[in-house]
């Protein structure tokens, strides 16, 4: 065994202690006819050849293109900082802080962390991490049911696909699940259709007890929260807002328009891509709902000698101590990940959050005036901060020609809302402070060459067209 | 109150000062977004702390060094398994074909993870005796969510939605009957035998044409294997009823027995404990679920489909109308798969099965060490842990289990799971893991022989334990009933200063 301490002498010693002949021994009580048969696994990999093919493994992985695929996770350049202190084994091999007089580290950690996602999202409870942002939205929803003894949750149509088919999955045992539309053509085409919510709030023998929505929402676009928050809890429902963290250092926070539970996808934090986790679920609420939110919460108290200490606080609500009467089943969330959020929050300050919050807005605002130039239009009208849809003839197609070029060509709708008509040919795409200059000039020349068969006329390209064209490892 | 001692630390927000940090990201132009409608807009920037990197990095390395962990010392805490953490699985990770993968990339541009994911898939189904696994639930105690709404969707799908109990021992983890009851089931707990095993009679009794499951955890949070599984087994079928394994200690079993092998009909996995991934402060995990035949249709979606031609995709939304859905977004946890799946090849099959022969060597080794000093309440062979209790020692000296425990960390060990399963009194669950040598086992044993006698010399000075950490006992009461859970930044007043 690779890790393992014990030489021959020590297993013979420790058998010896227990007067047994063999290790086998101490498995005699599994019943003859239920024992295993031998397992067909390959044999130990020694670390070198395993490291090869480790290696070999991840670079079949095309993480050379040049991206433009956002969908609710963002590529965010993070300071190494924050992943040298995560290195740290004090923090990645310690468990939940069950003793605190000897996990002071990750309880004053958890609280900052609490502190520092309550600043961004202007709220006053925030639990300890759950698994995503699909199944902190999910949580929020069992919240809302549970406060205000109803079983209905409207969610807009808005909220990331994903998100939508968890809740449906946590909300299969009985409760109601229905879906806002969005508005189909106008101005405010692609965000909540505020007349239609106003009509299901007041389906009265339908009571709802939860209303659903994000900002920016899953097609980029900002939504009316205020005016949401206002027709939610005029039903007497309570207001779940979803929202990107990055982007609360310029929208509006979910406190600011009365939001009752904020949820979230906390990767843009610090957090790499890796094909979809390990991330971090945020979530958070009002004080009033701090005995229904699930999740561990640690808080500040002081120890016997009134030194000031972190401990892991209003426990009466998780499965350990309440068992079938508890909030959630959470047991394992995602601590380390608050951690790298934390870390990250820390080490690029407010300014430097805004300004990443800015930059892709810039980025993106250039993007879809390059694209305008070439003739790709957005889909929508209205409002956006770092993502938009546009529309190409044959999405698909265009999406596969542009990987050849090197380029990843953000989401192709029709396969994450393939009901959704009105998105039948859009792409979304996406830019953070990542996004150069030099990328969306090549990425556009390549866009048209494919759209329409040769390079575009009076976009300043140079050499870059030609070489994304051919290139299919378009180097950063 | 006081910010005093070794290492403790002022929070971020008393260190911050205005003004500090910066050079991280190039400024923006001015007028970046003017673009948006003024309504949307932030007013008040979050008061996050302004501070310089060495600040940070001064921050975060002490508040480390507050913390044990596996990479400090002994870490016996039963249920948890905190066994080394191969620090190849830390690189393989961090890979950039590995890290940098987007999880919404097309299934061409993804195919080592998704190969990758496959084999993981593979081999998990090999060790348990499964038709088929699936890798999305983020962690055990979803993997156990997944595995019951499974179940309720056979019972449906056959016309037996009466079907609303499931069927847990009282000796069970907290998430099995909050798992039910997030489900919709309702929870019948089930006394355990006086062996510490199920008590067959009692579940007979219980059983019938309103039973949906029954959670077993095999071996046992008593660290006993269930001698009577086979029998239990065949009455749950006999009611028409599933059974559910908790896999959370499957790393006491490996390649000794195969759950599906013997008629579970689906389990979870802990990547965590079983395969090594590390437990981050309390996460991430991963909880990959398996199931037998009866169960294949509703595994959640999407799965990983390798194809004619070799390659891998993932399945479509809606490909398989009898999937449970989605749990979660994305494909799982896919950053704790790779290291569980390092871990698996780095083993192979003789390496697993060293793993839980040496993690139940040195459990039952340790417990021939506290033979009377400590009770033993089941007096057989355990597997990867066991329980003591310090009821006897309580009962001559005062000293309870907690203050044991406490005494443990001036040892410089940390304390054993306590207090659990809720069934033994004064109980400690002690799980060693096959990675701790027998030098190791020894200094601890003797250390909770010495503070058993300190109990008897000096009650009082195990009962105001721990001595030498950072800080001393909590003021837990407090905490709940004048909860501060979030920091208020003092805007205005001065800050107490750290240095």
């Amino acid at each position: 065994m690779p890790y393992g301490p014990h030489t021959p002498a020590d297993r013979e010693r420790m058998l010896t202690a227990l007067g047994l002949e063999s290790v086998d021994d101490l498995f005699a009580d599994i019943p003859a006819d239920l024992r295993a048969t031998a397992l067909d696994l390959p044999p130990p990999e020694p670390e070198l050849e395993l490291s090869a093919r480790l290696r070999d493994m991840a670079g079949r992985n095309r993480t050379d293109l040049v991206s433009f695929l956002g969908a609710g996770v963002y590529r965010h350049w993070t300071p190494p900082a924050v992943d040298q202190l995560l290195l740290r084994g004090e923090w990645y091999t310690a468990y939940t802080p069950y003793q605190p007089e000897v996990s002071q580290g990750t309880l004053q950690s958890i609280y900052e962390y609490e502190s520092l996602v309550g600043e961004l999202v202007d709220m006053d409870v925030v639990s300890a991490s759950h698994y995503d942002g699909a199944t902190a939205t999910a949580e929020a929803a069992l919240m809302t049911c549970r406060a205000t003894r109803r079983d209905r949750v409207l969610v807009s149509r808005g909220v990331h696909p994903h998100y939508r088919q968890t809740l449906r999955t946590y909300m299969g045992r009985g409760l109601e699940l229905d879906e806002i539309p969005l508005v189909a053509e106008g101005d405010a085409a692609g965000t909540i259709d505020l007349a239609a919510l106003e009509r299901m709030l007041a389906e009265t023998d339908r009571p709802v007890a939860g209303v659903i929505a994000a900002n920016p929402d899953f097609l980029g676009l900002l939504e009316p929260m205020p005016r949401i928050a206002e027709l939610t809890h005029a039903a007497g429902a309570l207001f779940v807002a979803v929202v990107e963290p990055v982007s609360l250092a310029v929208l509006a926070p979910p406190g600011s328009y009365g939001a009752d539970i904020a949820a979230g996808e906390g990767q843009p934090l610090g957090i790499a891509p890796q094909y979809g986790g390990p991330y971090l679920g945020i979530l958070a609420s009002t004080d009033a709902l701090v005995r229904q939110i699930p999740g561990r919460l640690v808080g500040l108290t002081t120890d016997l000698d009134g030194k000031r200490a972190f401990v892991m606080t209003l426990r009466a609500r998780e499965q350990d101590i309440r068992r079938d009467k508890a909030a959630s089943n959470i047991c394992t969330n995602q601590a380390l990940l608050a951690l790298a959020a934390s870390i990250y929050l820390a080490t690029i300050g407010p300014h430097g959050l805004r300004d990443v919050a800015a930059t892709g807005a810039v980025r993106a605002a250039e993007l879809e005036g390059a694209l305008a130039d070439i003739g790709v239009e957005r889909v929508h009208p209205g409002p956006f901060l770092n993502e938009f849809a546009v529309r190409v003839p044959d999405a698909r197609t265009i999406h596969r020609r542009l990987i050849e070029r090197g380029f990843l060509a953000g989401l192709v709708l029709a396969d994450a809302e393939p009901d959704d008509p009105t998105l039948a040919d859009g792409l979304l795409l996406a830019a953070t402070e990542l996004t150069t200059p030099g990328d969306i000039a090549r990425f556009v020349a390549a866009m048209h060459e494919v759209l329409s068969g040769r390079p575009p006329v009076g976009v300043e390209t140079g050499a870059g067209a030609e070489e994304a064209a051919g290139a299919v490892g378009v180097s950063r | 109150m006081s910010v005093t001692g070794e290492k403790l630390q002022p929070t971020l927000f008393e260190r911050g000062r205005p003004g500090r940090g910066g050079g991280k990201i190039p400024h923006p132009p001015k007028d970046a977004l003017d673009r948006l409608p003024a309504d949307a807009r932030r007013e008040t920037p979050p008061a996050l702390p302004e501070m310089n990197e060495p600040d940070v990095v001064r921050h975060y390395v002490n508040l480390s060094q507050l913390n044990h962990a596996v990479d400090t010392g002994f870490y016996p805490l039963g249920s948890c398994t905190m066994k080394f953490n191969p620090k190849l699985n830390e690189w393989a990770a961090r890979l950039p074909g590995f890290a940098e993968l987007h999880p919404m990339a097309p299934d061409e541009v993804a195919q080592g993870t998704l190969q990758l994911l496959w084999e993981l898939e593979a081999a998990l189904a090999e060790i348990s005796g499964m038709r088929a696994v699936s890798l999305q639930p983020a962690a055990g105690a979803q993997g156990e969510f997944t595995g019951i709404l499974m179940i309720r969707a056979y019972h449906q799908a056959r016309g037996e939605s009466e079907r609303t109990e499931v069927l847990v021992p009282d000796s069970s983890h907290g998430t099995n009957p909050a798992t039910a009851s997030m489900a919709g089931f309702t929870t019948i707990t089930i006394p355990s035998a006086d062996d510490g095993g199920v008590d067959v009679d009692a579940f007979e009794a219980a059983l019938g044409p309103r039973t949906a499951a029954v959670m077993i955890t095999n071996p046992s949070t008593l660290g006993l294997f269930e001698r009577r599984i086979g029998d239990l087994l065949g009455r749950v079928h006999e009611a028409g009823a599933l059974a559910y394994m908790d896999g959370a200690n499957l790393n006491a079993i490996l390649g000794r027995f195969k759950p599906g092998q013997a008629g579970f009909d689906v389990m979870h996995f802990n990547v965590h404990k079983t395969f090594s991934t590390p437990h981050g402060g309390g996460g991430p995990g991963a909880g990959p679920v398996g199931v037998g035949e009866r169960l294949l249709p509703y595994l959640p979606t999407p799965r990983v489909l390798r194809l004619d031609d070799g390659t891998f995709r993932l399945e479509r939304p809606d490909e398989r109308t009898t999937s449970i859905g989605r749990l979660r977004s994305f494909a799982g946890n896919t950053g704790v798969l790779v290291r569980a799946y390092a871990y698996i090849r780095a083993h192979g099959a003789a390496g697993l099965c060293e793993v839980s022969e040496d993690a139940v060597l040195a459990a039952n080794y340790l417990k021939s060490r506290l033979a009377g000093t400590f009770d033993l309440p089941y007096d057989r062979p355990c597997k990867h842990e066991f329980v003591a209790s310090a009821a006897s020692l309580k009962a001559r000296t005062g000293v309870r289990t907690l203050d044991v425990a406490k005494r443990l960390i001036d040892y410089g060990f940390h304390p054993p799971t306590i207090y659990f399963p809720l069934i033994v009194d004064e109980g400690m669950l002690i799980e060693p893991t096959e990675t701790e040598s027998v030098e190791t086992l020894d200094a601890f044993a003797d250390a909770l022989v010495e503070i058993a006698a300190e109990a008897e010399r000096d009650p009082d000075m195990v009962k105001t334990a721990p001595h030498t950490a950072p800080v001393k006992r909590l003021d837990e009461a407090t905490a709940a009933r004048q909860p501060n859970l979030r920091w208020r930044p003092m805007a205005g007043a001065e800050m107490p200063c750290p240095d």
